[in-house]
């Protein structure tokens, strides 16, 4: 089951990195890469442990016009929180 | 390996034509304390090219010109990386070039002053191989006395804050204990734990019939490994690299021929795959003559199994279309297995040449023998 994150915050040995050669943005990890989409990015720039869902929701809905975008950011991270990248600040 | 999908995330499709590099391994050295016999090193590691070890200032280069090639991951491996003293620097330069680099060793040694040296200088995640969750046979099987300070410096790792991964290479010997080597990695703090059933090249070649498991040894492996990812959910990852001689489609071998992965070898050498010297007549180039993108992109040898165009049948018009998937299997295994580095990989079930495969696997399910079939270990003097 897809976690359910609190304060939101990458994993250690987990970081984000422009790509210079492919001009994409990449997450980093042990032994892997993830190409990620502007949505993406946005969403884990904003995971700093600090920030709890419904922040990190909020900072994004104003920026699109109050569109209401709390489950796709849950989803978002329960997607790379599958795979142990994103974790709990609290947890 | 370096890997990219799609979860969460939208994929972006890769540039036309030759891809750039995505992972640089980087064999620093074939000095090793350890023996495995199934080291996936070439089986000359103690000839006299090898030791004309390429000089720290060369390899600093090699990462900055991988860098801009558009590698992001370098594995720093050998033989030990920790045997050469300009480790710290290394990493250093590693860092100072944006790759994110995983130390991959058998923690012999693995002093504290020098790991935190290495922590400081940002290496990104470090990568302890155990050979057994039982310290005898873990030793036995190693060829020297080593598991209680592999625990240790796993403790280290974890104290310094390193994502740690255990990795243990599969085989006849040990993976009836794959269910205490799952909790020994659970016990360490791993974050992820790689079972690679052994794949057989260098040193595993020479020792295939006392490593190659039964299939019903695999069998249980598997619904073992399967039940424990349920149990552990994402606090620790279990790879399972599949076994290829019980499979009837081979492995797209290093994520194809010169695709994904580029390795350069303690003397510079530079290669698709850590076999591929075995080759004959492939005219290796070395980093100290060429920078990497010429090799990489011009290099006879990184273009003599690019893509599909080198392939004959059936590889050429593949019964189920899937040359583009498996790009063909191993050249090495092929190499090995029929005499011809272009041929289709015999555990292909519609290679000429499976029966290679089938009669290995009949040979591995004969009763076990009183005494178990005895190892070569890899040696430096030996070889």
């Amino acid at each position: 089951m897809a976690p359910v994150f609190t304060r939101p915050t990458l994993a250690t040995g987990v970081r984000l990195r422009h790509d210079k050669v492919r001009d994409q943005t990449v997450l980093l990890f042990p032994e892997g890469a993830l190409v990620l989409n502007d949505t993406a990015i946005e969403v884990l720039e904003l995971c700093d442990g600090e920030r709890t869902l419904d922040d990190i929701a909020a900072v994004l809905s104003e920026r699109y016009e109050g569109a209401d975008v709390k489950d796709d950011v849950a989803e978002l991270l329960g997607g790379i929180g599958e795979r142990g990248l994103v974790v709990d600040a609290d947890g | 390996m370096a890997e990219v999908t799609d979860t969460g995330a939208e994929l972006i499709a890769p540039p036309p034509g030759v891809p750039n590099p995505l992972l640089l391994i980087a064999e620093l050295t074939y000095r090793c304390p350890l023996h495995c016999p199934y080291c996936s090193n070439p089986t000359d590691i103690g000839a006299g090219k090898y030791q004309d070890e390429l000089p720290a200032e060369d390899w600093q280069r090699v990462f900055r010109e991988a860098a801009d090639l558009g590698v992001l991951q370098l594995a720093l491996t050998g033989g030990e990386p920790m045997a050469r003293k300009e480790i710290v620097e290394l990493v250093t330069a590693s860092t100072e070039n944006g790759l994110y680099s995983t130390l991959v060793t058998s923690a012999m040694p693995f002093p504290k002053r020098r790991v935190e040296a290495l922590h400081a200088a940002g290496l990104d995640h470090v990568q302890i191989s155990f050979q057994h969750s039982d310290p005898a046979l873990a030793d036995e099987i190693g060829g020297t006395i080593a598991f209680d300070r592999k625990v240790k410096a796993a403790a280290l790792a974890k104290e310094l804050d390193f994502p740690l991964t255990i990795n243990c290479v599969l085989h006849r010997r040990n993976i009836d204990a794959v269910g205490s080597i799952i909790q020994m990695a659970e016990r360490l703090g791993a974050r992820r734990l790689e079972l690679a059933n052994t794949q057989y090249h260098g040193w595993a070649t020479v020792n295939r019939d006392a490593l190659m498991p039964t299939r019903a040894q695999l069998e249980r492996g598997e619904e073992i490994v399967m039940a424990e990812r349920e149990r552990l959910g994402p606090n620790l990852e279990i790879l399972w690299v599949l076994p290829d001689y019980y499979e009837e489609v081979p492995k797209p071998c290093m994520g194809g021929w010169a695709h994904d992965a580029v390795l350069v070898q303690p003397n510079g050498d530079v290669l698709p795959c850590q076999a591929a010297a075995s080759i004959p007549g492939l005219k290796l180039e070395n980093v100290r003559d060429k920078s990497l993108a010429e090799i990489w992109f011009e290099s006879e040898s990184f273009n003599a199994f690019r893509g599909t165009a080198w392939m004959q049948e059936p590889c050429r018009t593949c019964p189920i279309n899937r040359q583009h998937e498996d790009f063909g299997g191993c050249r090495c295994q092929a190499l090995a297995l029929t005499g011809d580095a272009a041929a289709t990989d015999p555990v292909c079930q519609f290679s000429p040449h499976h029966d290679v495969i089938v009669s290995a696997r009949r040979e591995a399910d004969e009763p076990e023998p009183e005494q178990p079939l005895p190892f070569v270990y890899r040696d430096l003097i030996k070889s």
